[in-house]
C-alpha cells in the first residue's frame, strides 16, 4: 500500500512539473504557432541555475531561487524571440529549426560550464522531513510541489481568462489578424508570451531539481514528455496541458516502476490512442 | 550546362580510390552513407512537405536490427539485412499512420516524440541494446565472397549502393507519383477534390523514405561496426534536417551536398573544438537567417544571374 500512495505522489509531482513545462509551451505554440524546441533547454538551465546558487550560498531560499531563474530564463527567452524568432515570421519551419538549434547551444554551453556529471540541487532544509499523513509517510517537497503547481494552473487561468492581457491573447490565439487590426499589438503580445512561458519553465526547472537533479541530456528527458502531454491534451489548451501532464505523470511514473525497460513504449501508447480518435487531442479544437 | 556539372560531379566520385589515403576514401565513404540518408529525408521534406524531426528512427532501426542479428542471434548478413530492411520498413508504416494524422507543426513534434521514444529505448533497454555501451565487435558483409574490410572495398560498396539509390529516388520523384506527392505538397485539398487521396500518397512515401533511411543504416553500421543510441538521438535526425535544408530542400541533389558538408564541418571542427552540437546549433541559425533557401538554389541563382549578365 505504501508503494502505491508513494508512486502516486511521484506521479503528482512529476505531473506537476510537466504541467509547468508544458503550459508555456503550449501558450507559446497557440498564441504563436510556434513549436518551441528550446523549452527543455529553458527548463535544463534553471535546474543548473539552481544547482549552482543553492550549493554556493548558504540559506538561499529556493522559492527566491525559481523567481530569480525565472526572470534570467525569462529574459533569454525574450531576447531570442526579438533577436531572432522575430525575423523569420513569414517562415514557420524556420523558427522551428532555430529554436533547435538554440537548443543545441544551451545544452552544450551548460555541459561546458557545468561538466558532465551530474549535480544534486539540495532539498529546503524545512522540508526534508517527512510529513505523516492517515498514517503514511510523504516526503514533504513533493507535497508542496503538487500545491505550487495547482497554484499555477489556477493563477494562469485567471490570466488568461480574467484579466486584459489575458483577453488580448486569446484574441491572438483565436484570430491574429482581426486582433492586430482593432489595435491590439500582437507582436508585443508574442514577446510577452515567450517570456512568461520560457520564465515558467526555467522556475519549473529549478522546483524539479530536488527530484531530478541537474544532469546533460535533461532537455532531452523533459521535451518529449512535454511534447507527448501538449499532444495528448491538445495543442494550445491550458486545461489539456493540465490533463495531459497528470496522465504522463502517472504513467511514466507507474511505468518506471513497474515495468522499467518498457517505460518508454508504455509512454507512447495513450499519445496513439488519443491521435487516433481525436487528433487535436482532448481539449484541443479542430482548426485552432 | 546542368547536366555536364551533374556528370562532373558523378564522375568525381570516381576519383577518391585512385587519388586519396585511407582516411579521405573512408570520410568519402561517411560522405556517401550521410547523402543517401540526407535524400531519403528529403523525399518527406522538400517533395512532400512534412518535415519530419525524426528520421534517425530508420537508420537506428535498421542498424540495430542488424547489429542484434548479426552478433547476437548469428544471423548471415544476407539475411539479417533483409530482415532489417523489413523491420524498419514496417516501423515507418506504423509511425506513419500515427505521424501522418497531423500536418506541419503537429507532424514535426509527432515524429520528434516518436524517434525520442525510439531513443529512450535503447538507451533504457540495456539487457537488449547493451544500453550507453552500445554494441560492439561487428562484422561487415562480403557480398559474393568480397571482403569489404578495406576503406577501397567499403567506398565502392557505399558507391554501388548509392547510385542505386539515387537513381531510384530520381525515378521516385520524376515518376507521376511523384508529380501527384508535388500536388499535394502544394495543393493537398485541390488534389483531393480531383481525386486523388492525399493521405495515401503521404503514407507511400513515408514508408519509401523510412526504406531508405533504413538502407543508410545498414551502410552506417557497416562502416563502423559499431552502433550508439546517439545514432537515434534528436541531433542525429537534426544534422539530416540541416543537411536537406543547407543543400537545398526539394531539389534532387542538393541534399547530397549539404550532408557532404555537414559531415566535413563535423570532421574538421570536431578535430579542432570539441563543442560539436554548439557548432551545429550555430550553424543552424546561420543557414536559416541567412540562406533560407539552401546553398545550392542560392549558387544556381548566382549562376543563373552571372550568364544572364553575360549573354
Amino acid at each position: 500500500m505504501q508503494f502505491w500512495i508513494i508512486q502516486g505522489l511521484n506521479s503528482l509531482s512529476l505531473g506537476g512539473l510537466l504541467f509547468l513545462l508544458s503550459s508555456g509551451f503550449s501558450l507559446i505554440f497557440g498564441l504563436m504557432r510556434l513549436a518551441n524546441l528550446t523549452h527543455g533547454a529553458f527548463f535544463m538551465l534553471g535546474t543548473y541555475f539552481a544547482a549552482t546558487a543553492l550549493r554556493s550560498f548558504d540559506g538561499l531560499n529556493i522559492w527566491v531561487t525559481a523567481i530569480g531563474a525565472g526572470i534570467v530564463v525569462a529574459a533569454l527567452g525574450g531576447l531570442f524571440e526579438r533577436l531572432v524568432l522575430t525575423r523569420l515570421k513569414t517562415n514557420p519551419l524556420g523558427q522551428v529549426l532555430v529554436t533547435l538549434g538554440m537548443s543545441f547551444i544551451i545544452s552544450d554551453a551548460c555541459l561546458m560550464i557545468w561538466g558532465g556529471d551530474s549535480i544534486p540541487v539540495p532539498t529546503p532544509q524545512n522540508l526534508q522531513a517527512p510529513t505523516r499523513l492517515f498514517g503514511f509517510v510523504f516526503p514533504t517537497y513533493r507535497l508542496v510541489l503538487v500545491g505550487l503547481a495547482i497554484v499555477a494552473a489556477i493563477a494562469l487561468y485567471f490570466l488568461i481568462e480574467r484579466t486584459r492581457l489575458g483577453a488580448m491573447i486569446r484574441a491572438g490565439v483565436d484570430d491574429r489578424q482581426m486582433a492586430r487590426a482593432v489595435g491590439i499589438p500582437v507582436s508585443n503580445l508574442f514577446t510577452i508570451v515567450f517570456c512568461l512561458g520560457a520564465g515558467i519553465a526555467g522556475a519549473a526547472g529549478v522546483l524539479g531539481g530536488p527530484i531530478l537533479s541537474a544532469y546533460p541530456g535533461l532537455d532531452a528527458d523533459m521535451l518529449p514528455l512535454a511534447l507527448i502531454v501538449v499532444i495528448l491534451g491538445g495543442i494550445g489548451s491550458l486545461l489539456g496541458a493540465f490533463v495531459g501532464s497528470f496522465v504522463i505523470g502517472f504513467i511514466y511514473t507507474f511505468g518506471t516502476a513497474l515495468f522499467p525497460e518498457l517505460a518508454y513504449i508504455i509512454l507512447f501508447l495513450p499519445m496513439i490512442v488519443v491521435i487516433a480518435f481525436r487528433p487535436q487531442g482532448l481539449f484541443g479544437r479542430v482548426g485552432a | 550546362m546542368k547536366w555536364i556539372g551533374a556528370a562532373l560531379l558523378g564522375g568525381s566520385l570516381l576519383l577518391p580510390p585512385f587519388l586519396a589515403g585511407d582516411f579521405y576514401i573512408n570520410l568519402a565513404s561517411q560522405i556517401l552513407i550521410a547523402a543517401i540518408f540526407a535524400l531519403s529525408l528529403n523525399l518527406l521534406v522538400g517533395f512532400g512537405g512534412m518535415t519530419s524531426l525524426g528520421h534517425a528512427s530508420y537508420l537506428g532501426v535498421a542498424a540495430y536490427l542488424s547489429a542484434l542479428l548479426t552478433s547476437r542471434y548469428g544471423f548471415g548478413h544476407g539475411t539479417a539485412a533483409l530482415i532489417s530492411i523489413s523491420g524498419t520498413v514496417a516501423t515507418a508504416a506504423f509511425f506513419g499512420v500515427i505521424a501522418l494524422r497531423a500536418t506541419g507543426l503537429g507532424f514535426l513534434m509527432i515524429t520528434l516524440a516518436l524517434s525520442q521514444v525510439l531513443w529512450g529505448l535503447a538507451y533504457r533497454m540495456s539487457n537488449v541494446t547493451n544500453g550507453d555501451n552500445g554494441i560492439t565487435g561487428l562484422t561487415r558483409p562480403a557480398p559474393f565472397g568480397i571482403s569489404l574490410d578495406s576503406p577501397v572495398a567499403f567506398y565502392w560498396f557505399a558507391l554501388i549502393v548509392t547510385t542505386v539509390a539515387f537513381l531510384m529516388m530520381m525515378v521516385f520523384v520524376s515518376s507521376a507519383f511523384g508529380s501527384s506527392l508535388k500536388g499535394v505538397r502544394d495543393q493537398s485539398r485541390r488534389m483531393a477534390a480531383l481525386g486523388f487521396n492525399p493521405w495515401l500518397i503521404r503514407w507511400i512515401t513515408f514508408i519509401y523514405a523510412g526504406f531508405w533511411g533504413g538502407v543508410a543504416g545498414l551502410l552506417y553500421v557497416y562502416y563502423h561496426k559499431y552502433i550508439h543510441p546517439s545514432s537515434l538521438s534528436t541531433t542525429s535526425s537534426a544534422e539530416a534536417l540541416l543537411g536537406v535544408i543547407a543543400g537545398g530542400s526539394g531539389t534532387l541533389g542538393g541534399p547530397a551536398v549539404g550532408a557532404a558538408l555537414v559531415l566535413l564541418l563535423k570532421n574538421y571542427a570536431s578535430a579542432y573544438v570539441e563543442r560539436w552540437n554548439m557548432l551545429l546549433g550555430l550553424v543552424f541559425l546561420f543557414i536559416v537567417l541567412v540562406m533560407p533557401a539552401g546553398i545550392v538554389p542560392g549558387v544556381t541563382r548566382l549562376m543563373a544571374a552571372l550568364r544572364g549578365e553575360t549573354r
